[in-house]
């Protein structure tokens, strides 16, 4: 086993000499060049944090304008031809530009922190895989000005309207898309070589951080989808441009084959936006309960499984194709099971909080809020899991506020807890406190706001994805474009905390939390570009 | 702190009993069929169930965060696992789901048993609008949006049932089991009516079935729920539930007014008639795509000064007739008659600064359809 491990730095290959190399042996770039060429997992982490913020505005912005042209009934803004582009884009921009690279973003900067590693496995690699993704998403918006508009057929794109019915750019999404998901393999693969490879020495499989588990399982499900993914998207491109039949009817196609495929990969796709969510959420509350997670093992075994459960239930957003009745109950009984592993985590994680310590900093107001919010989107996903009442609530605003509250109110949530816990570790200074509650505020009120309606909106009966409504919509709407232009707008401030956390503010020490334990906060804040280039001498928790 | 907390849980308490209390307009329809009954009670049961669980769960933890806080001096506690806690909330919700799928299982058995109908529809999703088809009765029709552009565009007041109306609804005998077999023209839809729970993908190359048996006479309104590309939010479904007696008056009737159609063909249509109706299928098929002045917008074609289709008559029915494979222009020969078709090609060729001055003769175009039938 030792034997294929990568030879451990010497002791004589001090922090010293090795900053003395870097420097010497060869003269790091300045300016863009620096950015461009780095293979430090810090830096490239940054990159892919400010990457995802910069997509999170354009998605968000794409919002804006759909929630504008839904304030009230009628069509007063856009053209329902451009505002089928804004519900794709902004899907598809948030899924796969704001979402996925901000948790590889705190993959990157805390993975190789909280397991002693002194970098990613494959440096070079991971360069490349962030800089596919500027690539992709340029080439993505770019189609919203080719002749005939961006794609407008839904971020799940069904098949034929994204291939017989679709416009001339889709081929151009294609290979956007193809892009943005090998660097996602890519980047899955350096995080599985990270972990696998790289632990400082006596740190068990089961010593390992949450976070580190979580994005270890989510790797995984990235390498076994993201493939089905290319596979789909090139049937697409051949049907459009080479003639063959797949997801075409009049050809001996076969369109349901199209969604089959699709969400065998859409399934685990979403785990793979909250998996990293539940990491960074069980890192947090036990610091701020100065309690040690309640359940560690358990909370590694539910993950595992809803990993796995993942792969088995995709059929569950396609009640309503005519799926066979033994298909639709199988479907159906392991959807529901997905509850149990889900519901051990919110157990777990308020058994932390029983009998703690608890104090209320801006990252554990973010946890908190995702707790209560993301469990909010759990019941409703059992309640679709029904399946005879799935064909009530199926393509309704009633599974656009489910996926809602998984997704915005939880796994953004959840980022940004994240962001506000190592923000002291990434610059050396706490973020301004008023700014951040005020931050924090503004969110759980604009998002409630935005969110909850659409459940009774979608309950009355409002089908997705449209321009315009009837009237008896007409209040839950006002009250959700409200709300989503407050919380677009609350997250300017979030920039501003950035902004000024990076410029100055409160020092913060290694430790820069009274109850955190990882091996992050033995380093100092900020974290000196080089970390671990001797293994740090790791004490289990005796989990 | 403590007052903000009280005021959050109470807040998130209102919001989430309110709807119940108000129901109407909140909650889903509990519907007019025993289906939808039984999909109304599984909905309300596990939602319950999400509100007991909600309770308990938020309520431990706002418990523990008022009760433990570090600012009132708590002390951590140690412990940080225990066997059979963390069996038993395993294990509860795993019972509470099988007893959930129990009722769950018999509603959807019940659902899928379309055997035994009692009447056949076929229900064809087109862009942008649903045709039904009475099997075995010799009646079809397309049932299109009836709001008028007008009020979509705020230029006009919007009416009580605003994007919820259509010229032709389907109608349906109460107590009767209705049949529906559905597919698609073109891409898929999705028919989907709140008060009788059926909802159904229409695909093309297959061919879906629901069921429903209608118990109170009414008018049901709802809405395609797949979307379908830019008009997705413009085909409306509306059934109308009449006693059998009356559907069968009705039935009649439609038949009647068939054969009429059918027999026109054959007389010489003056221009001004088909100016005049082919102006009227222009707005319910046409327009939404080649647009009310015919100059068509993104990737639909300008009809207005079209050269192809001015130059060559036999062309343009062609298109019309057969659609153009592998685009949105959809056949029209199993959707329009022979009239209809003369009709709308008279008025194509002679509208928006077109003066071709062709009129074509619906009996032209039943005998090409006859010969294209063979």
């Amino acid at each position: 086993m030792a034997s294929h491990l990568p030879p451990k730095p010497t002791p004589q290959h001090s922090t010293a000499t090795a900053g003395g190399m870097a420097e010497a042996g060869h003269a790091r770039p300045r300016g863009l060049m620096r950015w461009l060429l780095t293979t430090n997992h810090k830096e490239i982490g940054s990159l892919y944090l400010i990457f995802s913020l910069t997509m999170f505005f354009i998605g968000g912005i794409f919002a804006l304008v759909v929630r504008a042209e839904l304030f009230q009934p009628g069509l007063q803004l856009v053209r329902p031809e451009f505002f089928n582009q804004m519900t794709t884009m902004h899907g598809l921009i948030m899924v796969f530009g704001a979402i996925m690279p901000a948790f590889v973003g705190l993959a990157n900067w805390m993975v190789p922190l909280q397991i002693g590693a002194p970098d990613m496995a494959l440096p070079r690699l991971n360069n490349f895989s962030f800089w596919l993704l500027p690539v992709a998403f340029a080439l993505l918006l770019s189609t919203l000005l080719m002749p005939g508009g961006g794609p407008n057929f839904g971020w799940t794109f069904y098949a034929p309207l994204s291939t017989t019915y679709a416009p001339p750019s889709t081929t151009f999404f294609i290979l956007s898309l193809h892009i943005a998901g090998i660097s996602s393999i890519l980047g899955a693969i350096n995080i599985i070589a990270t972990i696998l490879n790289l632990r400082a020495p006596g740190m068990r499989m089961m010593d390992m951080p949450l976070f580190v588990w979580t994005w270890l399982i989510t790797a995984f499900l990235l390498i076994a989808v993201m493939p089905v993914l290319a596979g789909v998207i090139t049937m697409m491109l051949m049907d459009i441009n080479f003639g063959t039949s797949f997801f075409n009817a009049a050809g001996g196609g076969d369109p349901v084959l199209f969604q089959h495929l699709f969400w065998f990969f859409g399934h685990p796709e979403v785990y793979i936006m909250i998996l990293p969510a539940f990491g960074i959420v069980s890192a947090i509350i036990p610091t701020f309960s100065r309690k040690r997670l309640f359940g560690y093992a358990s909370m590694v075994y539910a993950t595992a499984a809803i990993a796995l459960l993942s792969f088995l239930v995709w059929a569950h957003h396609m009640f309503v194709v005519g799926l066979p009745l033994v298909a639709e109950l199988f479907f159906m009984y392991t959807t529901m099971l997905i509850a149990v592993p889900t519901g051990v985590k919110i157990f777990n994680w308020v058994a932390t909080m029983f009998r703690g310590s608890i104090s209320f900093e801006p990252p554990m107001l973010f946890a908190l809020a995702f707790v209560v919010q993301f469990t909010v989107g759990g019941f409703s996903g059992l309640m679709l899991a029904i399946s005879p009442a799935d064909f009530q609530y199926h393509d309704t605003y009633f599974v656009v506020a489910h996926f809602h509250y998984v997704l915005v109110p939880g796994a953004l949530f959840a980022i940004l807890a994240g962001a506000y816990y190592w923000l002291p570790k990434w610059t050396g200074h706490y973020p301004n406190l008023r700014l951040s509650q005020w931050h924090f505020w503004l969110s759980v009120i604009g998002v409630n706001l935005t969110f909850f309606p659409m459940h009774f909106s979608g309950l009355a009966g409002m089908p997705r994805r449209i321009p315009d409504y009837a009237l008896q919509f007409a209040d839950f709407n006002l009250a959700a474009s409200m709300g989503a232009f407050l919380f677009g707008a609350s997250q300017l401030l979030f920039v501003l905390v950035i902004i000024k956390c990076v410029r100055g503010g409160e020092k913060a020490p290694a430790k820069a939390w009274e109850g955190a334990e990882d091996l992050e906060w033995s380093v100092p804040s900020p974290a000196p570009l080089h970390t671990f280039e001797t293994p740090p001498d790791f004490h289990p928790h005796q989990h | 702190m403590r007052t903000l907390l009280a005021w959050i849980a109470g807040g998130l308490t209102s919001v989430v009993l309110t709807p119940v209390a108000l129901a109407d307009g909140w909650n889903m329809p509990v519907g007019v069929t025993a289906i939808s009954r039984d999909i109304y009670s599984l909905h309300m049961i596990i939602f319950w169930i999400c509100v007991v669980i909600g309770v308990i769960v938020f309520g431990a933890m706002f418990y523990s965060l008022f009760r433990y806080r570090h600012s009132r001096g708590a002390k951590a506690a140690t412990f940080h696992e225990h066997t059979s806690v963390e069996v038993i909330w395993t294990a509860i919700p795993l019972l509470i789901l099988v007893g959930m799928a129990v009722p769950a299982t018999a509603t959807l058995k019940n659902m899928y048993d379309t055997s035994e109908a009692d009447l056949d529809i076929m229900v064809t999703g087109q862009q942008w609008r649903w045709r039904y088809e009475y099997l075995g009765e010799d009646v079809a029709f397309t049932s299109n949006l009836g709001t008028p552009r007008e009020q979509i565009n705020g230029t006009g007041e919007k009416g009580e049932y605003y994007l919820l109306e259509v010229d032709e609804p389907l109608v349906l005998p109460v107590g009767q089991k209705v049949r529906l077999l559905l597919t698609s023209d073109d891409v898929i839809h999705s028919w989907w009516v709140p008060d009788l729970a059926v909802k159904q993908d229409a695909i093309p190359g297959f061919v879906n079935e629901n069921w429903v048996r209608i118990e109170e006479p009414g008018i049901y309104r709802g809405q395609c729920t797949e979307l379908c590309g830019k008009d997705h939010a413009f085909m409306p479904v509306v059934v109308e539930a009449v006693k059998p007696e009356r559907f069968d008056e009705w039935l009649a009737e439609r038949k009647e007014a068939a054969a009429q159609e059918a027999s026109s063909a054959d007389r010489e249509w003056a221009m001004d008639e088909l100016m005049e109706r082919g102006q009227q299928v222009y707005g319910s098929l046409c327009a939404s795509c080649h647009q009310e002045d015919g100059q068509g917008i993104g990737n639909f074609p300008a009809l207005a000064g079209n050269e192809a289709m001015l130059d060559d008559v036999d062309w343009h029915i062609d298109r019309v007739v057969n659609g153009v494979s592998g685009t949105a222009m959809a056949s029209f020969r199993n959707t329009l008659s022979a009239v209809e078709i003369a009709a709308v090609v008279t008025y194509e060729r002679n509208a928006w600064g077109n003066e071709s001055g062709d009129s074509v003769q619906p009996s032209e175009i039943a005998e090409r359809l006859a010969d294209q039938g063979e």
